[in-house]
């Protein structure tokens, strides 16, 4: 194994660079510029139950050091996803792929992890608790500890992968549902999904966002991302998926060491479709620069 | 897609708020009625401008000043370079415009019919142009049309130039097949309008301008579509309004 591999959950991948849901498809655009197997793997496109045409436009906003967006889980539904995506993926991504997945209750997410369980091209299933829960009054499943929980414990039932939980930031205690994301079975904590933003247009004083509201996300949010991704690799004892913000081989070593087994790159695959091709070139001078031999011995190594 | 960096030759006003800028770099792959996507200081995302003309090394940007980005382009000067994103999105299908066809331009949404009547005029047809403005101050590209061979009509909704009206005051009685590019409600008044078929090219937010956010997809008739993929240019016939 080579200097930047790490074990996420049992997988051992070349690197930890891994782009993030939403941001990359189901890879192909990004496939034509340069070959995505050089990537640890990659989070494909948030997938729910049923089919999803998301939010009305305009979806994007302008920030700065980041963007906002409502796209609103726009998918072709799990069984589309299956049958059309995954086998057009196996040309070009020889890799374990991250499956990213979203529900509106907790019944949608067993139904979508219990199909994806099947695919062997799945390695790890990425459970997104972000979404707002129907049947919950409309409050996101990722905001109580509880809700987590029961999301987690439904997925782990019908699923034999790692299942890792993607958290939101948007709440008051993220380490007291991570810990209990764990309890409940979670095999890794991806953290942090988007902070709540929004913008607003002088000149029409409405909402830039239709939507009003979205996810505020790219290099702003780094410090953030940080310091939670510390609070919970220190929390828990199963691995932590640092994303929020990172653009550069020296913000993954940070995320690193603040105790991210693995990285997700987002925003930055949007402004830059080389970003995780120039990170994962990038990474091995940057880690010379700072004393790094193996990427894996630095994993939660902040003094 | 590719990543290129340009060298800005020229950048002149032609008008109070449009800016015409020239580029020289690797223009390989560009194709009429695409769009680039231009990486600015200071900025996040790119900012995706049409397609104004494409020959040998150099690219043809004409843009209206709206916003923080397109400010910063119209203060740079010749000499300066950008980190642009080329042969984004899907263009305009040449191979459907029969002998006579029609292009209809409103504002800003008049540069990609550059490129496409010039391409038009090289395989011999007969281009009708209608240009519509708001008033005389906001009317450009007349001449450079006329000197394409192409039959142009500006029209302005306060009749200061030209036709008075919008550009569906003034479509010629025979045409072939149509292209457009305009603001929304033109779009739509030339889809009721028209009576062939044609094309239309949409603008909207972006993300990554390439296919892959889905910031900017719209509902058509066969299901959606990503204008900075898919489109920017939709055929008549699988656009869905109020989508």
């Amino acid at each position: 194994m080579g200097r930047l591999s790490v074990n996420l959950c049992g997988i051992e991948i070349d690197n930890p660079i891994i782009p993030a849901s939403g941001t990359f498809g189901f890879g192909y655009e990004f496939a034509e510029l340069y070959d995505i197997n050089i990537l640890g793997t990659f989070s494909f496109k948030g997938t729910t139950k049923d089919p999803r045409f998301g939010n009305p436009t305009p979806r994007i906003a302008e920030c700065t050091a980041g963007m906002i967006n409502a796209v609103g889980l726009q998918n072709p539904g799990v069984d589309k996803v299956i049958a059309e995506e995954l086998p057009k993926l196996k040309k070009c991504f020889h890799k374990p792929v991250m499956a990213n997945v979203s529900g509106f209750a907790i019944e949608d997410y067993a139904y979508t992890c219990e199909k994806l369980d099947k695919e062997e091209q799945v390695g790890w299933l990425e459970v997104n608790v972000s979404c707002p829960n129907v049947h919950g009054g409309g409050m996101s499943f990722g905001t109580s500890p509880e809700a987590a929980a029961e999301v987690v414990k439904a997925v782990k039932a019908v699923t034999t992968k790692p299942v890792i939980v993607k958290l939101s930031p948007n709440v008051t205690d993220i380490v007291a549902i991570a810990k209990a994301c764990e309890v409940a079975g979670a095999d890794g904590i991806s953290l942090i999904n988007t902070l709540l933003g929004m913008r607003i247009d002088l000149k029409t004083k409405k909402p830039v966002i239709a939507n009003k509201m979205g996810g505020f996300s790219g290099p702003a949010i780094f410090p953030v991302a940080v310091r939670m991704v510390y609070q919970v690799a220190h929390a828990v004892n199963i691995p932590v998926v640092g994303m929020g913000g990172v653009s550069t081989a020296e913000d993954v070593i940070e995320m690193m060491l603040a105790g991210a087994t693995a990285v997700e790159i987002g925003a930055a695959n949007l402004v830059d479709p080389y970003a995780c091709e120039k990170i994962i070139r990038d990474l091995p001078a940057a880690m010379d620069r700072y004393g790094i031999t193996n990427l894996k011995d630095i994993i939660g190594g902040i003094q | 897609m590719k990543q290129t960096i340009f060298t800005i030759t020229e950048n002149v006003p032609l008008t109070a708020t449009v800016y015409k800028m020239m580029l020289a770099g690797d223009t390989d792959g560009i194709a009429t009625g695409q769009f680039v996507n231009i990486l600015l200081d200071g900025l996040y995302l790119r900012r995706p401008i049409s397609v104004c003309d494409c020959q040998g090394d150099t690219l043809t940007l004409v843009y209206k000043v709206v916003g923080k980005g397109t400010a910063q382009m119209a203060a740079m000067t010749a000499g300066q370079t950008l980190d642009v994103l080329t042969g984004l999105g899907n263009g305009y299908d040449l191979s459907k415009a029969g002998d006579k066809p029609l292009l209809l331009g409103g504002g800003v949404g008049v540069p990609p019919l550059y490129m496409l009547a010039r391409q038009l005029r090289e395989q011999g047809k007969a281009v009708s142009v209608v240009l519509g403005f708001n008033t005389k101050d906001e009317v450009f590209y007349e001449q450079e049309f006329k000197a394409l061979g192409c039959d142009v009509t500006v029209t302005t909704a306060d009749g200061s130039h030209g036709v008075k009206g919008f550009v569906t005051d003034a479509l010629p009685a025979d045409y072939s097949y149509f292209y457009t590019c305009g603001p929304e409600p033109m779009l739509k008044a030339v889809y009721r309008a028209t009576v062939t078929s044609g094309q239309f090219s949409f603008e909207e937010r972006m993300g990554c301008g390439f296919g892959a956010c889905m910031g900017c997809s719209c509902k058509v008739i066969t299901g959606y579509k990503r204008i900075c993929k898919d489109g920017p240019v939709l055929e008549k016939g699988e656009i869905l309004w109020d989508a």
